[in-house]
């Protein structure tokens, strides 16, 4: 196995907690991935005020009635938590790429033009999306407005962009790997990013099949969600659990390969759930069924590897707000995408479900828990080694006041506008579904009920209280270690006994 | 590595050959099933129909061998009173389609019940009995369509869907476009659902 890398620290003994800390400069790709997780936290906090608006509209539709309409900030609200995402990874492997690979990143003037270029195309798109809104019938409104597709409306020759751009991203990323050493973590990163980018040629086509569309549309959607992005925050996730805890390579990397064997062991077929009421045949409701009951197994070995990990190292980490993101994760990608997609995947259930705020509920939980969690532990990785190596373990100035406040104002926020959506979910799979069949009348007897109505008020209260700590978490973002002169508290090489 | 402390069913090169072949078996399955899906769902190969179905009176009813409601195809009931071919059909409804993305419909309204939860869904839109009787429907339809804010259809709710500026040729399209849809089988979603009384019904 490769030897200790050039930033590993020696055992904690070695070193006094009050070191003077002796930073080294950023690499120009850690530079770059700065510049990521900064446009990820703008588009986050995007996502969040569009958000709070169209759940807003829920409660009071006339609220921008014809300026600002539900689809728009809904549109916004996804695509804007979806291209955040994106850069929270990308940011996370530009960090990851050169300590995993030990040489410097490969075409680091193509990686800064790809930034560039990628951004300027978003920004783009979101003006567009604001302003132009919709277009007429033509192929043109496709091309240069938007592909009205949920989650993929970016229009085609964004498209077209995004690929070009993810094709220079991959080149930096496979071009380091195979000019300095691979890894287990390498290896599947490598082949996870080849699927995920190829996945989303399956979105770039117009039909008039609906059914065909949507077939083809889940290739994406779910593929992406609920397979190789699982498996790319699987590989950062080991990266993580190594450098906060100093947990053994041999160790993570077999974990890695156990999830990977279980999450495309489930997760493959498990698209068969999106294809129960499409259209397709109903050999789908068996095959998504059962395999689709089995994607949580993935997210409980997640959940012991993490645990189990964080608890052998006594949780002695040296950062203590990215470690208590990443057991955020395990736990929040478990209950959100999970449990909550596992209550309402067999088709007896979701024939009554399929379509009403049970999917909503499950969509915020799922997004929050599995993916916004690890994007935010990774900017803490990275802003610890910003501000000079410096301490983030406990007696933090203020006893990290922020980054708790942070953690719980966004964790119990995300998990109780979850509970409330599901009220909501029940209560119109009831009256609108079950006891309405689904007329147009039926639909709006379940929005108007005061159990529906309710839920979403209470959906409003958490949202408010996810954006106060969102707010909080951006503060501490631009605060924590500033000034601090303790170097890190330092962990074990996880090279060691490899 | 399996060293002699690691057994072999914990070793790094064990899991890593399982993740191997466990993802190249599932994606070996996907893909063929893909290829049996696609061909069964082509319009007109039975479980979707044929553009031309909207010359047709379309139903949904209970199938005794299936366990659940399924579109029926009934009598000639053209579309607007004039009937099309297979070309025009997929030509109005593809007109249809492209206005339902360009107008961003999905994020309000779900479709096959994908898509956002503001607005009704769309699925059984065409058969929907809050447009009170067949002779009616499709004059209301394109009212509401021309102008949903005057023809505002709320059920006693505030949410009004806005005007998505529409061309007649496009609030036919539209039309047209879900007239077909409803006749997509699926599988029994939405259960229960009481179509509009048509014909004879």
């Amino acid at each position: 196995m490769a030897e200790a890398t050039a930033d590993a620290v020696p055992l904690p003994e070695a070193q006094p907690a009050t070191a003077v800390r002796t930073a080294t400069p950023l690499s120009a790709a850690q530079r770059l991935a700065l510049h990521y997780f900064l446009v990820a936290m703008v588009l986050f906090l995007a996502q969040m005020i569009f958000g709070l608006i169209a759940g807003l509209q829920f409660l009071m539709p006339d609220l921008l009635h014809g300026v600002l309409d539900f689809n728009v900030n809904r549109m916004v609200h996804i695509n804007a938590m979806i291209v955040w995402m994106l850069y929270g990874f990308i940011g996370a492997i530009y960090w990851l790429v050169e300590d995993e690979a030990g040489v410097p990143l490969v075409g680091i003037f193509i990686a800064r033009a790809t930034f560039w270029v990628l951004t300027a195309a978003v920004t783009a798109v979101v003006i567009v999306f604001l302003v132009v809104q919709a277009g007429p019938g033509e192929m043109s409104s496709i091309w240069l407005i938007n592909e009205g597709r949920e989650y993929i409306e970016a229009p085609r020759w964004a498209d077209i962009g995004i690929v070009i751009c993810m094709g220079a991203f991959f080149y930096n990323v496979a071009a380091t790997f195979m000019k300095g050493r691979w890894s287990g973590i390498s290896g599947t990163l490598v082949l996870d990013l080849i699927a995920l980018a190829g996945l989303y040629f399956a979105g770039m086509f117009y039909t008039t099949n609906i059914s065909v569309d949507q077939y083809w549309w889940w290739w994406v959607v779910h593929l992406w969600v609920e397979a190789t992005w699982e498996v790319l925050v699987g590989c950062i996730m080991a990266w993580g659990l190594m450098k906060t805890l100093g947990v053994r390579r041999k160790i993570v990397t077999t974990w890695l390969y156990i999830e990977v064997a279980l999450m495309f062991g489930s997760g493959i077929l498990g698209l068969g759930h999106h294809y129960f009421w499409i259209g397709t045949p109903e050999y789908w409701l068996g095959i998504g069924g059962f395999f689709s009951a089995l994607e949580p197994i993935p997210l409980v070995a997640m959940v012991v590897h993490a645990v189990y990990d964080a608890g052998r190292h006594g949780f002695k980490s040296n950062n203590h707000p990215a470690l208590a993101w990443l057991i955020a994760h395990a736990f929040g990608n478990f209950l959100g995408a999970g449990v909550w997609g596992f209550i309402q995947t067999l088709p007896q259930i979701n024939l009554y479900t399929h379509g009403t705020q049970w999917s909503a509920s499950h969509g915020h939980l799922a997004f929050f828990g599995a993916y916004a969690t690890i994007v935010v532990a990774f900017v803490y990785l990275a802003l610890q080694r910003w501000r000079g190596d410096v301490w983030m373990s406990g007696d933090l100035p203020d006893r990290g006041w922020k980054w708790k406040w942070a953690l719980a104002l966004l964790n119990v926020g995300a998990l109780a506008m979850t509970v409330a959506l599901l009220i909501a979910g029940y209560e119109q799979s009831f009256v609108e579904r079950a006891a309405g069949g689904s007329t147009w009348e039926a639909y709006f007897a379940g929005q108007t009920t005061p159990w529906f109505v309710q839920a979403m008020q209470w959906r409003m209260i958490f949202g408010v209280m996810m954006t106060l700590g969102l707010v909080l978490l951006l503060w501490d973002f631009l605060t924590i270690g500033r000034g601090e002169t303790r170097a890190a508290k330092a962990v074990p090489s996880p090279e060691d006994g490899a | 590595m399996a060293t002699s402390s690691t057994p072999w069913w914990a070793s790094e090169d064990f899991w890593r050959k399982c993740a191997i072949f466990v993802t190249a078996f599932m994606a070996l399955v996907l893909i063929l099933l893909t290829f049996h899906s696609l061909a069964a769902i082509q319009s007109g190969a039975g479980r979707v129909p044929a553009y031309a179905v909207i010359n047709h009176r379309i139903d949904y009813r209970f199938n005794e061998e299936r366990g659940y409601q399924v579109p029926v195809i009934g009598d000639e009931a053209p579309l607007f009173g004039r009937k099309l071919s297979e070309e025009e059909a997929e030509q109005l409804v593809d007109l249809g389609k492209l206005t339902v993305q360009a107008k961003n419909c999905m994020n309000c309204h779900t479709l096959l019940g994908n898509g956002a939860y503001y607005a009704p869904d769309l699925t059984k839109a065409w058969l929907d009995p809050g447009w009170g009787n067949e002779q009616a429907r499709e004059l209301l339809m394109t009212l509401f369509l021309k102008d949903p804010i005057a023809n505002a259809r709320t059920f006693g709710t505030g949410r009004r869907m806005p005007d998505m500026d529409l061309t007649d040729d496009e609030v036919r399209g539209v039309i047209a476009f879900l007239k077909w849809m409803s006749a997509v089988d699926t599988n029994g979603f939405p259960r229960g659902f009481e179509p509009l009384p048509q014909g004879d019904a």
